[in-house]
């Protein structure tokens, strides 16, 4: 690790001047500085500013503020009651001690888990452009099956993203130069040839909230998450989905999938395939199906793509039965 | 940048305030264990992948590897050295012991210090990836998920839960 | 009488305070901090390696590379002979990728570990193979140390014979002992004498290890492991650690510590090589096995000689008429392998008793059934008798435990739900023995015993079953007996592995102890006894000598995911006298799991064009957690070993082979498929 400066911001401004990487939690971004991956000059702490705090939007939405942490977030009966699927999704990350230290900004900037990022004597365009991805040729039996380019085939690691990703929650940030907002679904841009281009907030903002909006389909939701262990680990696939019926007939759906790329995946042609017809399984495989239609699975993880179909049925079919 | 790369912090570990110049890089763990001499708190991975290094902060259960100490000036902390009170095992240690929860014990202060603080969860209401409705009763499976961040690899986990459940029964 | 009672292990205290001192915890006056470095190309040659900015960094003391560093004796050599891994930084050459090749010293570990960053290092690459098959053309003949091959009857003739014939191949993966305290090292120099404190399984044969390397007297070295945090195996062979702790000690005149970090761990320090094993096996139609064929191979480094020694079960579970084994190294530019728990009987018997599996599939027989038609009365390989042999005892208690009686034999047809439910059992034998060990005993004028004993306590109880065993062979208490052990100094002892460490060293206790009660009438306190039992090892014994189980496992299966649980889990066991039953019970619980995180989770990973290892960490290389882990028993049936003075056998391992198999066998009686590669994961059983 590289010495570095390093400040507790008291104010959200002084907090923007320091021109310095920000630390929250600390659970990706130290254990990246350890290794080499991630080299600033200078850590200004943002746990220590008034972004700790969850309220109720004027609409009646949520505001988690930043520097929640994940465990706060999840047990918040607000969050359960109105957004299960967000508290599932938090409660499904990485262990009780670590849901403790990660936050809700932090939580959405964190780096992909692949193993050749994470190692700098190896190649990785995302980590150092230019330099090649071995993933794509090399091991990449838990990376993605859609919208990968040459350029990068990791995936996004949050879970949380994955729900907020489905429901259209929206980030808000400041920069020096003011405010601003950005929904979910349009905070990770395509890989593309820039992989190391992981989001599009402005250079330098910070993340002082995310905006969980009304909708009454959110109140039905359910996070699936598969993976290699019981507990403790990454996804392989996970599935965020909401569904509100009436009368057998869909009247709003939201499905999102993490661990198939380099985002969170809104699966808007399953969603449009649903909606307005019958709640129904083959409703639900159709729809599943329409989804992963465009998935181009790697030499190794075509299971995925079975995967993915299949987890979008049982949540679905799961939330049906709920009713 | 020298000056700038070293920050003196002070630390209230185990009930002891302690002042001490850290250089920024140093984790909580490295803190503890080089500095303080509080070696009970390990390292099993230094990347918050086994949790060896579970440790309170302000009662909450962290990993220290993956907190920088300079981040913890003025923080409350509770190692494994603190949890038994004046020389008396804590009715966890005591429990791990009897019902023999750990092998090697490496692993140990991380189980333990991550069961205080689940407890302390649990009875906060927080909820867990198993829990389906309210306030869960803390049954095998909740404390299995609820400690799955606290890796065994002697695989002690059968005596492990069945010493937070007698615990966690008797309070 | 002690022996038999279950009590709480001794140092039970002392580590749920976290007050006992592990290798890393030893707090050393003037110590600096050692950052290892290695190698990031699967073969080839340093090119070049520039130190310059490493040590321009603030605090670092040295940087120790193959143009700097102290010769050391080529000839050292491991437990299966001379091993060209131990001599580190002695040349440019680069075997396999993770081998160390610097190591940056410095005041601080943070500093030691900027200064590994800024080592600049090239490297001349040559191509490297690590493409393991069965059929690699340098495949060669495995070492015969632990006897010559099986082969009795006529094999063609049998399996001609033979109603029913499986002829299946199984495979399992690199995978890596993962013990939680990583590998580490304090060293100092002194008059002469080198000093550690070391994580090692067994510090007395360490240190002659060391003495080798050194060239300098074995009684100059002193290696100290008090408290070891798990081995497995992977503490076996004297480790970069230590050495590098040494060299850099001597280097810079002040004690070096060296902490391997989790991804050295599993790049630099020994694995289970990954198996490919052929098994046939011919059977006639009312269930008598005719012919076992069991042909398996592993990978090994050129550097040293190594056994996975998988071929075992073949030679001793069942009776037939042809019994072949057959064992295959695959020399690779890997990493040297090392014993893991059950080495060569884990994933042996996970080949062996899948394929005794297929056979009662095929014939229509209950699996139980057809193993317990099969059983020897002798040993159908040596045809010795064996010394005791109680696993059909176990095989039939655990089937009344487990309600085998009630299972439905087809496969594939029980839900509950969306979850298919299947059961499965296998059984194994782990052969058993003493290790020469010596121990002292001396009679202290207050009525105490202080025991002195060169084993190693990495987990096993050894430090209880010990004292339990000196305080029942002296006739007194346990508060009367002070054992001492984890010193290279308190004597030649077996270390903790091959399920022989505490098996030789009560031996070697309770002979002391007959010793010292033969001189203490009359005589003047204080009062001592050693005794060295290689003499009164008996290397040629007319009897068969193994530890036995049976495991009986229960899984769902879930077919939209692939997702595998283990949701009951039953081990009975005969494993001689239990010194002590909760500490044993624990072990054996642990091994089980041990063996499921095998069957579904563990899988080492190399990328396939550069060979590095990929997944080198606890993030990549899943172990079983806590929520793996389900409803777990382990039992003794009453056994007794009539080799051992004691009457005890070692059970560090017996627990782990079986149950991969009895998990694989209960996967394919709930999904209906079978499956041949470890881990069962869900991409695996999602698979068609």
């Amino acid at each position: 690790m590289r010495e570095f400066a390093y400040q507790r911001a008291t104010g959200v401004r002084e907090a923007l001047m320091a021109d310095a990487r920000y630390l929250a939690g600390g659970t990706n971004l130290v254990d990246l500085m350890k290794t080499g991956v991630e080299t600033p000059d200078r850590l200004v702490d943002g746990r220590g500013l008034d972004l700790g705090g969850i309220r109720t939007a004027g609409d009646g939405g949520l505001v988690l503020g930043a520097t929640a942490t994940n465990s706060v977030v999840a047990a918040d009966a607000r969050v359960r009651r109105d957004y299960p699927a967000v508290s599932q999704a938090l409660l499904a990350g990485a262990s009780g001690q670590l849901r403790n230290m990660a936050t809700v900004g932090g939580n959405l900037l964190q780096r992909t888990r692949c193993a050749y990022f994470a190692d700098p004597s190896e190649p990785c365009n995302r980590r150092e452009p230019g330099t090649g991805c071995p993933a794509l040729h090399g091991v990449h039996h838990n990376h993605a099956i859609l919208d990968w380019t040459e350029h990068c085939v990791a995936t996004h690691p949050s879970d949380f993203a994955v729900p907020l990703t489905a429901f259209d929650a929206v980030v808000r940030y400041e920069t020096l130069a003011g405010p601003g907002e950005i929904p979910l679904p349009e905070f990770y841009p395509p890989v593309g040839g820039r992989p190391d281009r992981e989001t599009v907030l402005p250079p330098g903002a910070l993340i002082t909230e995310v905006v969980l909006p009304v909708a009454p389909v959110t109140r039905r939701s359910r996070y699936r998450k598969v993976r290699e262990r019981a507990s403790y680990a990454f996804a392989t696939v996970s599935v965020a989905a909401a569904l509100d019926v009436e009368d057998g007939v869909v009247r709003d759906v939201r499905v999102a999938l993490g661990g198939v790329a380099s985002r969170p995946w809104r699966a808007r042609r399953a969603e449009a395939a649903l909606l307005g017809g019958p709640a129904t399984p083959e409703r639900f495989r159709t729809a599943a199906a329409a989804e992963l239609a465009a998935a181009e699975p790697l030499r190794d993880n075509a299971y995925k793509v079975t995967l993915a179909r299949n987890l979008i049925v049982a949540v679905l079919t799961e939330l049906e039965g709920q009713r | 940048m020298t000056d700038e790369t070293r920050t003196e912090i002070s630390l209230l570990v185990n009930g002891e305030t302690s002042v001490l110049i850290v250089d920024n890089r140093r984790t909580l763990l490295d803190a503890l264990r080089e500095q303080l001499g509080l070696t009970g708190t390990k390292k099993g991975c230094d990347q918050g992948q086994c949790g060896a290094c579970t440790i309170l902060v302000d009662g909450r259960r962290v990993v220290s590897c993956l907190t920088l100490a300079v981040t913890a000036d003025g923080v409350g902390v509770t190692t494994v050295e603190g949890l038994a009170e004046d020389g008396e095992l804590s009715p966890l240690q005591e429990a791990f012991v009897r019902l023999d929860g750990l092998q090697c014990g490496f692993c140990t202060p991380g189980q333990l210090c991550s069961a205080a603080g689940m407890l302390a969860e649990h009875a906060a209401g927080w909820p867990s990836a198993v829990t389906r409705g309210g306030t869960p009763d803390l049954d095998e499976a909740e404390i299995r998920e609820r400690m799955s961040g606290n890796l065994c690899r002697c695989s002690a986990y059968p005596s492990i839960v069945r010493a937070i459940q007698e615990t966690a029964v008797s309070r | 009488m002690i022996v038999g009672t279950p009590r709480p292990r001794l140092e039970g205290r002392l580590k749920v305070t976290g007050a006992a001192p592990y290798a890393a915890d030893v707090p050393v006056p003037g110590l600096a901090h050692g950052w290892m470095v290695t190698a990031t190309v699967s073969r080839g040659r340093i090119r070049e390696l520039d130190a310059a900015a490493a040590l321009a960094l603030p605090g670092v003391l040295a940087v120790l590379d193959h143009t700097n560093s102290r010769r050391l004796n080529p000839d050292a050599a491991n437990y299966f002979g001379p091993d060209g891994s131990l001599p580190l930084l002695q040349d440019d050459v680069v075997p396999h990728a993770g081998r160390p090749v610097a190591l940056v010293v410095a005041e601080t570990p943070e500093q030691a570990r900027a200064g590994a960053a800024a080592l600049r290092i090239g490297y001349e690459t040559e191509p490297h193979d690590l493409g393991f098959a069965l059929d690699h053309p340098a495949a060669r003949p495995a070492s015969t140390l632990f006897g010559p091959e099986a082969d009795t009857g006529d094999l063609a003739a049998e399996l001609a014979a033979s109603a029913v014939v499986v002829d299946e191949v199984y495979r399992t993966p690199e995978e890596t002992h993962s013990a939680i305290e990583p590998h580490a090292a304090t060293a100092w120099w002194a008059d002469g004498h080198l000093h550690a404190v070391d994580t090692d399984q067994g510090p007395y044969g360490i240190s002659r290890v060391m003495a080798t390397l050194f060239e300098i007297d074995r009684d100059r070295v002193h290696i100290r492991a008090e408290h070891v945090g798990g081995g497995f195996g992977g503490k076996t062979i004297c480790g970069a650690q230590l050495i590098l702790a040494a060299m850099a000690a001597e280097h810079v005149g002040r004690p070096v510590r060296v902490a391997l970090t989790r991804r050295q761990v599993f790049l630099a320090t020994g694995s289970r090589p990954p198996t490919e094993q052929r098994v046939r096996i011919g059977a006639d139609a009312s269930g008598r096995l005719r012919a076992i064929h069991h042909h398996a191979a592993f990978a090994l480094s050129p550097l040293a000689e190594y056994i996975e020694w998988c071929t075992e079960q073949a030679r001793t579970l069942y009776a037939a008429p042809a019994i072949r084994t057959q064992l295959t190294a695959v020399p690779l530019d890997m990493l040297p392998p090392c014993t893991m728990r059950g080495p060569g009987a884990t994933p042996g018997s996970f080949a062996f008793e899948s394929a005794v599996d297929e056979v009662a599939e095929r014939l229509g027989i209950d699996p139980l059934d057809l193993r317990l038609r099969n059983q020897p009365s002798v040993s159908p390989v040596s045809g010795r008798p064996f010394s005791t042999r109680r696993l059909v005892t176990c095989l039939t208690e655990g089937a009344r435990r487990f309600g085998w009686g009630q299972r439905d034999p087809r496969p594939g047809v029980r839900r509950e739900g969306d979850l298919l439910v299947g059961t499965g059992v296998a059984c194994a034998a782990f052969i058993a023995g003493t290790f020469p060990s010596s121990a002292s005993i001396t009679a202290e004028a207050d009525g105490t015993f202080t025991v002195r004993s060169g084993a190693t306590d990495i987990g096993t109880g050894a430090r209880t079953a010990l004292t339990a065993v000196a305080a029942d062979a002296l006739g007194v208490t346990t508060e009367a007996i002070r054992l001492r052990i984890g010193d290279s100094d308190l004597g030649m002892a077996a270390d903790a592995g091959g399920s022989r460490g505490t098996t030789s060293h009560v031996f070697a206790i309770t002979e002391t102890a007959k010793a010292l009660r033969e001189k203490l009438p009359g005589a003047d306190l204080p009062v001592t006894a050693t005794v060295d039992t290689t003499p009164l090892i008996n290397w040629q014994p007319d009897q068969e000598r193994n530890t036995y189980s049976a495991i009986f496992a229960e899984v769902t299966a879930d077919p939209a995911t692939g997702e595998v649980r283990v949701r009951r889990l039953l081990g009975m066991f005969a494993v001689g006298r239990v010194i002590n039953p909760l500490l044993a019970r624990g072990q054996l619980t642990g091994a089980m799991i041990g063996g499921l995180s095998m069957a579904l989770h563990e899988e080492g990973v190399h990328d396939p064009v550069s060979g590095r290892l990929v997944t080198a960490d606890l993030a990549g290389y899943h172990i079983a957690a806590h929520a793996d882990v389900p409803a777990i028993e382990a039992d003794f049936v009453a056994d007794y070993e009539p080799q051992d003075t004691s009457g005890v056998n070692g059970l560090g391992e017996i627990g782990s082979c079986g149950t991969a198999a009895a998990i694989a066998n209960a996967v394919w009686h709930a999904t209906g498929t079978r499956q041949r590669t470890l881990p069962i994961s869900l991409s695996r059983v999602l698979s068609p």
